[in-house]
């Protein structure tokens, strides 16, 4: 059984309309959501999106906790915005298409691919992202398990994978092995680390029990 | 000659344990810089436009609406009116610009047009080839007609497919290049730190000791990353033609499944004979490959039996107007397990012999018979192959069959040529430097691992640089011969460095450096531990003169220190649903020899990700050309598919750890257990439900055909 929270109402400060169509795309797109994730998404109206652009349009996100100012054309994901202008490249653009997971961030508690939103439509919203997770030199529980185990090798899926994971974890405290597999299956690697993945994450629930992490 | 032979097992502290990959922490936290992930103010992108036909003529290129655009730097043109374009991705033009989108909009402005010429892009029909068929020469050995007419003989014949996959790293191909007026700056996602700016020089007519190379990370390689590649040329054009302004130029994902490597199909009618006893008599195989317009090599068949008696062999290598092919780690040999390991099972099969009694049988024909038969054991007892094993077909009776398969490897290994600087300095600090890459196999760790064993130190008193082309030079990532050159080098060079220091300790102690020794952060009387002094204390004793010495593994000349040379057993257990066609994987063993295992941590998971990527093979990838546009259909990670965390099964790795291994010291392993991996599930698969699949991979489909009889 999977509990997830409420997301955030989101918020009307926004200078643009949220697009509930890519959001949609994105998330139904996401073997992460278990179900869960799709049934928050669809039960939110879908609004009336406001003409933009082509041009580049000042926007604000909140990243980590912080505020970022960015100007982006409309087209541009959240995670080409955050790669090639804010200068976080945790997330890894390998597919571009949602397929993967290697640009998984968190947003408003719940795992998303960033390379399915629009950055004009991550106004307003709480995002998290690989970097956030671990003031520098110290790692999360996730991340230490990821290291603990070797769920590594060349290391381009792996931010992705601990953002799911740490986004799994959340709202699966005490997961089974098989809750493990079907959770983490959002997520693609190459050199054929799920080993080590399926243990790390096992090994981070236990680590993280007691000591909840942001 | 400085004594640089391994420690003894027993004896070592920091080599042979499970220690985690060094550079684990900065990776799962996102802090690990790649090449992609280069981000400057200045920063400018590149982008290719790449053909859509698969053949055609290039009748004129028109840049100039792309160069009108605001924001773009640079515009070139790859190819010119009259080139024939021999497979679709091949670069036409490339672009520089302030923004991707940018980069993106020149590129469709640029106007192509083309005279489209006829294709041929699929190989399995060698009647249709024609002329883009290109035989080889027959190999015939002893008399396999005779053989074949001998009464007593059992004779199978099938045929066996296995398409072209390709290598889809996750960090696609490209580089960041800088060219100034003083040098150029090249970084990029390459399994050649060493040899990829000379490479570069080579294609630009530029001096090679003007380029510099660095590189922390690489997303991915498997043998498809060593050139500069036209795209790292014309990323430096870009760049001199914007003023020197650094220009990242990755793939997109479309051109990274099509352009950027990609292992050879294989195809064979092949025909067993033996004796009722299971001795193989005589071979015979009719095989066909392509891996582009350059044709496909023929895998080495019969493989790891070579020495069957009476042998014919031919080949054809068929030219496709397809990307061209890329080493894929262990270049030929999985697709040699699958086919001769497939034609032996259904051989079994029709002898009603198990077939590990079969490969028992016949383990005279091979090299390495001794090893073979610990390791079928091994693996038989791992995988509980005598109670789960049946005869083919006669397992469960319900919808849902399973079955067990096995397969036989070989590999090379050995180490490649390198070098490896120690510097020891007055303070106790320690640098190992040289010019290799980390390709997430561990590199890092074994260095430091060596170094620290050779040195008497923990771990993190070894400082290790790599990654750049100022270090001494060492050798790619290929072939499975980087753990073995690294760890020769850095062995040597810390064995140097080491005498060196016992030198001047032994001065001050009034001994023979011969009787000293390193250990636990001191140096020591061999033979009275009590007279002994600190690391530090020791190193203090230099006064102002640090140790710099070099080592050198010379890959013709290992010295003891790596060698070549390994076989491995691997054994799947499958479940099939014979109403949907699903092949579910319950567990595979892979049993390996290695020689000395450095890191048995990494070196299981280097077993692991290796079965992984040749389940994704047996079940799932597949490179799917179009016959009538000359199109690939799946050059994207949504139908280009790879397996998932749930998709594995149990892993099982078994490394051979003993002294009689230990003892021909380092050898590779990055390739030889990802080779017998796509012939055990596909021969667990036939096991299962009593029918061969012809092709893989073993997707619902073609099972479903195999089982009502239709395979193709």
């Amino acid at each position: 059984m999977i509990v997830v929270k409420s997301p955030n109402p989101p918020t009307k400060k926004g200078r643009v309309s949220r697009r509930g169509f890519i959001r949609g795309v994105g998330i139904g797109s996401t073997a992460l959501g278990v179900g869960a994730l799709e049934k928050t998404a669809l039960a939110e109206p879908v609004a009336i999106p406001k003409t933009m652009g082509p041009e580049a349009v000042p926007v604000t996100l909140k990243i980590n906790g912080q505020p970022v100012n960015v100007t982006v054309e409309p087209r541009v994901t959240l995670l080409d915005a955050m790669r090639n202008q804010i200068g976080l490249t945790g997330a890894k653009r390998v597919c571009d298409r949602g397929t993967c997971g290697a640009c998984t961030v968190i947003i408003d508690g719940k795992v998303n691919y960033s390379c399915t939103i629009l950055t004009i439509d991550a106004q307003g919203r709480d995002i998290q992202t690989i970097e956030g997770l671990a003031p520098a030199g110290k790692l999360h529980p996730v991340s230490a398990a990821f290291v603990s185990q070797d769920g590594q090798q060349c290391g381009y899926c792996t931010p992705g994978f601990v953002m799911a994971a740490k986004g799994f974890l959340d709202h699966n405290p005490n997961p089974t092995y098989e809750q493990v597999q079907h959770g983490l299956g959002g997520n693609l690697c190459r050199c054929g680390t799920y080993v080590g993945v399926r243990k790390a994450v096992l090994e981070a629930a236990k680590e993280m029990k007691g000591a909840r992490h942001a | 000659m400085p004594d640089y032979s391994w420690p003894p097992m027993n004896d070592r502290r920091v080599i042979g344990k499970r220690i985690s990959r060094l550079d684990g922490g900065a990776k799962a936290s996102g802090r690990a810089k790649y090449a992609s992930d280069f981000y400057r103010k200045d920063l400018l992108f590149g982008m290719l436009l790449t053909s859509p036909h698969a053949h055609a003529k290039v009748v004129s290129i028109n840049l100039d609406d792309a160069k009108r655009l605001k924001g773009v730097t640079a515009v070139r043109a790859i190819a010119a009116p009259g080139d024939e374009i021999q497979w679709e991705g091949a670069e036409i033009a490339a672009v520089a610009a302030t923004s991707e989108e940018i980069a993106r909009d020149a590129i469709r402005k640029i106007k192509v047009e083309y005279q489209i010429l006829p294709h041929l892009v699929k190989e399995e029909d060698l009647s249709k080839a024609g002329p883009r068929a290109k035989a080889a020469g027959e190999q015939v050995t002893g008399d396999p007609d005779k053989a074949f007419q001998d009464a007593d003989a059992v004779t199978v014949e099938g045929f066996y497919a296995i398409p072209v996959l390709t290598h889809c790293c996750l960090e696609s191909h490209g580089n960041v290049v800088e060219w100034k007026q003083d040098g150029l700056n090249l970084w990029p996602s390459t399994q050649n730190v060493s040899g990829i700016g000379g490479d570069l020089a080579t294609s630009l007519k530029y001096p090679a000791g003007k380029i510099k190379v660095e590189m922390d990370h690489i997303g991915g390689g498997f043998g498809s990353k060593f050139a500069a590649d036209r795209w790292g040329v014309e990323t430096a054009y870009l760049s001199q033609m914007s003023g020197g302004r650094p220009v990242k130029l990755m793939l997109e994902r479309r051109d990274e499944l099509m352009i950027a490597g990609n292992r050879p199909s294989a195809f064979a009618k092949i025909k067993v004979a033996a004796k009722k006893d299971g001795t193989i008599t005589a071979w015979q195989s009719e095989s066909w490959a392509t891996g582009g317009i350059g044709g496909g090599g023929s895998p080495p068949l019969p493989y790891v039996f070579t020495e069957i008696p009476n042998k014919r062999m031919s080949h054809s290598a068929v030219a496709t107007n397809t990307g061209g092919v890329r080493a894929w780690r262990a270049p030929n040999h999985p697709q040699a397990s699958y086919l001769t390991c497939s034609a032996l099972e259904d051989l079994a099969a029709e002898l009603k012999m198990d077939p590990v009694d079969l490969f028992l049988k016949n383990l005279e024909v091979t090299a390495r018979a001794d090893t073979y038969r610990a390791q079928l054991a091994k693996a038989s007892e791992l995988i509980e192959w005598k109670k789960n094993w049946h005869p083919r077909g006669q397992g469960d009776a319900g919808p849902v069959k399973r079955g067990l398969g096995l397969a036989i490897h070989t590999w090379g290994g050995g180490g490649h040529t390198s070098q490896c600087r120690t510097v020891i300095n007055p303070d106790g600090s320690v640098q190992v430097e040289i010019g290799s890459q980390d390709v997430g196999s561990g590199t890092r760790t074994v260095i430091t691992q060596v170094a620290a064993e050779t040195l008497g130190l923990p771990m993190g008193a070894v400082q290790l640089k790599i990654g750049n082309n100022s270090l001494p030079p060492s050798g790619p990532s290929g072939g499975s011969t980087t753990v073995g050159g690294v760890s020769s080098s850095t062995r040597k060079s810390s064995v140097n460095a080491l005498n060196k220091l016992l030198e001047t300790v032994a001065a001050v102690m009034g001994v023979q450096p011969e009787q000293l020794k390193a250990i636990d952060g001191r140096i020591q009387m061999k033979d009275n531990p009590a007279k002994s002094m600190t690391w530090q204390a020791a190193c203090a004793k230099l006064g102002t003169n640090k140790i710099s010495e070099m080592g050198a593994n010379d890959q013709r000349k290992p010295e003891g220190l790596n060698s070549s040379g390994v076989g491995g057993i691997q054994m799947a257990d499958v479940s099939v649903d014979s109403e949907t066609g699903i092949v579910k994987m319950n567990r595979f063993v892979a049993v390996q020899d290695i020689g000395l295992v450095v890191n048995p941590k990494l070196a299981d998971s280097q077993v692991h990700g290796a079965v992984i990527m040749g389940i994704c093979g047996a079940l799932m990838e597949e490179r799917v050309m179009d016959e009538y546009t000359g199109r690939m259909l799946n050059p994207d990670m949504e139908f280009y598919k790879l397996a998932g965390i749930g998709d594995i099964g149990e892993i099982i790795s078994h490394l051979d750890i003993t002294p009689e291994h230990d003892k021909r010291g380092v050898v590779g392993l990055g390739e030889p257990p990802a080779i017998g991996v796509v012939a055990a599930i596909a021969n667990a698969v036939a096991n299962a439900i009593g029918v061969r699949v012809s092709h893989v991979p073993l997707t619902p489909m073609r099972v479903l055909a195999a089982l009502e009889g239709r395979n193709a």
